[in-house]
């Protein structure tokens, strides 16, 4: 699928820069990007790593103090980082790229009756009558789980429960059919059972109305269920990416690695887990080399020094490190690295293409 | 099999608005061992938190008895017993951004049990009390003059713990303690109540929802559905024999970090309707050795049969 279709959005070079106290910090360094028709992408990494604030710049919801410093994001024909005015993006946000966030609570209006607010929407990006936009909400209302949705039309907000709620966020975001579908931690503020509900139900509705949709998540057992392709945030970088079988049963990068290493899952108990030790570098600054080398086992002297290119693993996977050069040392990766391996039946050296 | 800790036995609490009442907590038991982490697994209204909350008397019981050290708890107690529980029973919460007061230094934070208690003789006393619990959590003397907001997400959430240990408690209530941190700080924090735990044989009351967390730090487990215990077994019997269809439907739910695995997933879904409780009614029973569920005769000779 996603190998023979068109990108749908293409990011090239974007850098992202904000304004804090009279001092600048990067939050997105030089990212590149394609997003395929109908694929499902999903971004991990952790908070501040960058991933909402890439997302953002796709919808032109960058916060006021945040401003795109370089690069382009295409769709459509059009480059978005040109479009300056609120007006303009009206024709983009919410009618083509449409973003459902994390908490329910805060994205419905609580004083507005579920039907209106989902009309509301169809009314003013479809320039619909009033009758029809309620025809339309109310089948958008079936289609997301709403049982009786006549009934439940004239209900506020408070009326509904959290996963209720995630449901008619999902049903506005898609009144308008857009084509791509931005969640950003669309299950995070929910209860297990109910998160597997919601994933299940994004996975039927992007069948029913064949849209993209990008994930932002860092539960690797959310993007393990819903990607088809994955791309992993650091500091402000896409650091890997490739196909979700790739990025867990063969990753390449030593910060995947280490993200895979610390999950409970694969800790023997009594054991202790692997946790990444120090922290996240400070983007005010300028960094030099690898922004995961001093955290990083795995560093060579070239990470400290010089910001390691892009290496192919496969035609569809790459990996930002030095570790995937001709002439880097043999590393061998953790523990849970290979226990992944065996599970998803890869048997490779590091370096050589990864068999199917 | 070592010595009890904290008893819960048919534990209810009632929350009242005027005429209408609400039990959050239905008729719940549990012991935790000395040295134990018994985990407590449910959704959100559960009734999880209500029962930490009433173990350290912040809701009170309205039926059935807690007693800690074999003592009793709950109820009207006098104040030796209260200073008591409180020295000895320590609650660390979910959101550490929003447990630690932000105009106080850490050292305040920490000491701040301390001066209750009058827990020290004198300053230096007091300053090396502070020094040992941050040095316990893997932080530094030096971080005690600052304030809170100087610190990250897994930082504060140690600070937490510090706070807590300082007072040296017997036993700690930790209400999701990882649930607002990111991956990599996860593993700190787990890494650190483990340790704890094996050190000074600190037994854990641990409140989660995530199942697989808990399967990494739990002892035994115990699944909370609507205010009921519907399962309790030690841990790897409950992943290997689950029993109510509750339990089932939250081992479902869990997406595993393994795309194969997520791929030929079936989620179970629990309707609570689905019991025949008329005329046999459920009771709290041992289906293997250990291993508890809530059902009625016909269910737990079909749960018992499910695993021959």
């Amino acid at each position: 699928m996603s190998e023979t279709s068109n990108p749908i959005l293409k990011v090239r070079d974007l850098e992202v820069k904000f304004r804090v106290r009279n001092k600048e910090l990067t939050a997105i360094r030089r990212v590149s990007l394609d997003l395929y028709e109908n694929e499902t992408l999903a971004i991990v990494g952790e908070s501040g790593s960058g991933k909402t604030v890439l997302t953002k710049t796709f919808t032109g919801m960058l916060e006021s103090n945040g401003r795109i410093a370089g690069g382009s994001v295409e769709f459509e024909g059009r480059n978005l980082v040109d479009i300056k005015t609120d007006k303009d993006w009206e024709a983009i946000r919410g009618a083509k790229i449409a973003t459902v966030f994390q908490d329910p609570m805060t994205s419905l209006n609580p004083l507005k009756r579920i039907g209106v607010q989902i009309t509301e929407v169809i009314e003013k990006h479809q320039k619909l009558p009033a009758e029809e936009a309620r025809r339309i909400a109310l089948t958008l209302m079936g289609k997301v789980g709403i049982k009786d949705p006549e009934k439940r039309f004239s209900d506020y907000p408070f009326q509904y429960s959290g996963g209720m709620r995630q449901r008619i966020v999902i049903a506005i975001a898609l009144a308008c059919k857009p084509r791509i579908l931005i969640c950003d931690e669309p299950t995070t503020a929910l209860d297990v059972t109910i998160q597997a509900q919601i994933l299940d139900l994004i996975r039927y509705l992007q069948r029913e109305y064949n849209f993209t949709t990008i994930y932002i998540t860092h539960d690797l057992g959310v993007v393990a269920n819903v990607a088809d392709r994955v791309a992993v945030m650091y500091a402000g970088q896409i650091v890997e990416y490739g196909s979700v079988r790739e990025i867990f049963y063969d990753p390449r990068h030593p910060y995947t690695w280490a993200l895979i290493s610390s999950l409970p899952t694969l800790a023997r108990k009594g054991e202790p887990l692997f946790a990444i030790p120090g922290t996240p570098p400070t983007l005010f600054n300028q960094i030099v080399g690898d922004a995961f080398a001093p955290r990083n086992h795995y560093a060579l002297n070239v990470d400290f020094e010089e910001e390691p290119p892009f290496f192919q693993v496969s035609p569809t996977h790459f990996a930002k490190t030095w570790l995937l050069d001709p002439q880097a040392p043999h590393a061998d990766p953790p523990e849970a690295v290979k226990v992944m391996r065996k599970k998803g039946n890869i048997y490779t050296e590091s370096g050589a293409e990864a068999s199917r | 099999m070592s010595k009890t800790i904290l008893s819960v036995k048919n534990l209810d609490v009632t929350f009242k608005n005027g005429r209408e009442s609400f039990t959050a907590v239905k008729n719940v038991s549990f012991d935790v061992y000395e040295g134990e982490s018994f985990a407590l697994v449910g959704e959100s209204g559960s009734g999880k938190t209500t029962i930490g909350r009433t173990i350290i008397r912040i809701n009170p019981a309205s039926a059935g008895e807690i007693a800690f050290d074999g003592r009793k708890i709950s109820g009207v107690i006098d104040k030796e017993l209260d200073t008591y529980i409180i020295r000895n029973i320590q609650m660390i919460f979910q959101d550490p951004m929003a447990s630690l007061n932000e105009r106080a230094t850490i050292d305040y934070i920490v000491s701040e049990g301390l001066y209750n208690f009058n827990l020290f003789k004198d300053e230096a006393e007091r300053r090396e009390k502070v020094f040992k619990a941050l040095n316990d959590v893997g932080l530094l003397e030096e971080h005690a003059e600052r304030y809170p907001h100087e610190f990250s997400g897994g930082q504060r959430q140690r600070i937490c713990i510090a706070r807590v240990l300082a007072m040296q408690p017997k036993f700690i209530i930790a209400d999701e303690p990882i649930s607002a941190l990111d991956v990599s700080i996860r593993a700190q924090v787990l890494n650190l109540l483990r340790d704890l735990k094996q050190e000074r044989g600190l037994s854990y009351l641990f409140i989660a929802h995530d199942l697989t967390v808990v399967r990494y730090f739990a002892d035994r487990i115990a699944v909370i559905h609507q205010g009921q215990l519907k399962e309790l077994a030690a841990t790897e019997e409950l992943f290997a024999r689950p029993l109510h269809p509750y339990t089932k439907s939250l081992l479902s739910a869990v997406p595993m970090p393994d795309p194969d695995v997520e791929k030929d997933k079936k989620l179970i879904v629990y309707d609570p309707t689905m019991h025949e409780y008329e005329t046999d009614k459920p009771s709290w029973r041992e289906i293997f050795p250990g291993h508890f569920a809530l059902a009625n005769e016909k269910e737990a000779a079909e749960y018992a049969a499910a695993y021959r």
